[in-house]
């Protein structure tokens, strides 16, 4: 399946992207990490302590071990920081 | 009810008078605003990230929560993104209920789910260089009390 994930923060500048087309087969979110951390230095930097790391599917906070079946956009930031 | 976000500057007391014209009759009405505070050894500019597709329905989400639980007559959101200098308004949480408690915990509320569920990512650039605001634990602790 295709989808876009997103970057943002700290995660977006060490990966060096804002968003980028992914076709994969990962069946969760830890696993498309796994798959994103084993391309290539920059990325298993960003997704080296997921402890900093969070996630939202379709605009969604989620976690982890959140099924990735029929998600279109998942991204990943670093904790937020509003108000 | 209502969550702006944008780029361009906000008078808060404009907004406070258009919202408290909004909700007459409510009774109470709690406004606070944030604003960019100055960090040792001096603040250039704050750099707010968001993510565009999902910061205002966050919020809006929010809102009716806060709204639900605490009974509110309205309660809107103005947040800036892009940069900002010092001593810019940077937020801004309206509430109104028909008491002042209802009013003052509406907007406690709504202000600790912005802080740390609301997608923006706030960077200060100093004259020592550039770096991310870390989230505080402090922030993940005040969603606990409600």
């Amino acid at each position: 399946m295709t989808m876009d994930v997103l970057y943002f923060a700290w995660l977006r500048e060490r990966i060096g992207l804002a968003s980028e087309r992914v076709e994969t087969a990962a069946a969760t979110v830890r696993d498309l990490v796994a798959e994103l951390a084993a391309r290539e230095e920059r990325y298993a930097a960003a997704f080296a302590d997921l402890r900093a790391v969070r996630v939202a599917l379709d605009q969604e906070l989620s976690g982890f071990d959140a099924s990735l079946a029929g998600v279109r956009e998942v991204a990943f930031f670093p904790p937020m920081t509003g108000g | 009810m209502s969550a702006r976000v944008q780029q361009e500057r906000f008078d808060p007391g404009a907004e406070l008078a258009r919202f408290t014209a909004a909700v007459a009759g409510a009774g109470a009405v709690v406004s606070f605003t944030g604003v960019v505070r100055d960090v040792d050894p001096g603040l250039v500019a704050m750099e707010i990230e968001h993510y565009p597709a999902m910061t205002a329905p966050a919020i809006e989400a929010m809102i009716a929560r806060a709204v639900a639980r605490f009974g509110l007559a309205g309660a809107e959101v103005v947040h800036r993104h892009g940069r900002l200098g010092p001593g810019e308004v940077i937020m801004m949480v309206l509430t109104a209920a028909p008491h002042r408690q209802a009013a003052f915990q509406g907007a406690e509320f709504l202000m600790d789910w912005l802080k740390s569920r609301a997608p923006f990512w706030k960077k200060e650039i100093t004259r020592d260089g550039a770096a991310w605001v870390a989230a505080k634990d402090d922030d993940e602790d005040a969603l606990a009390r409600w």
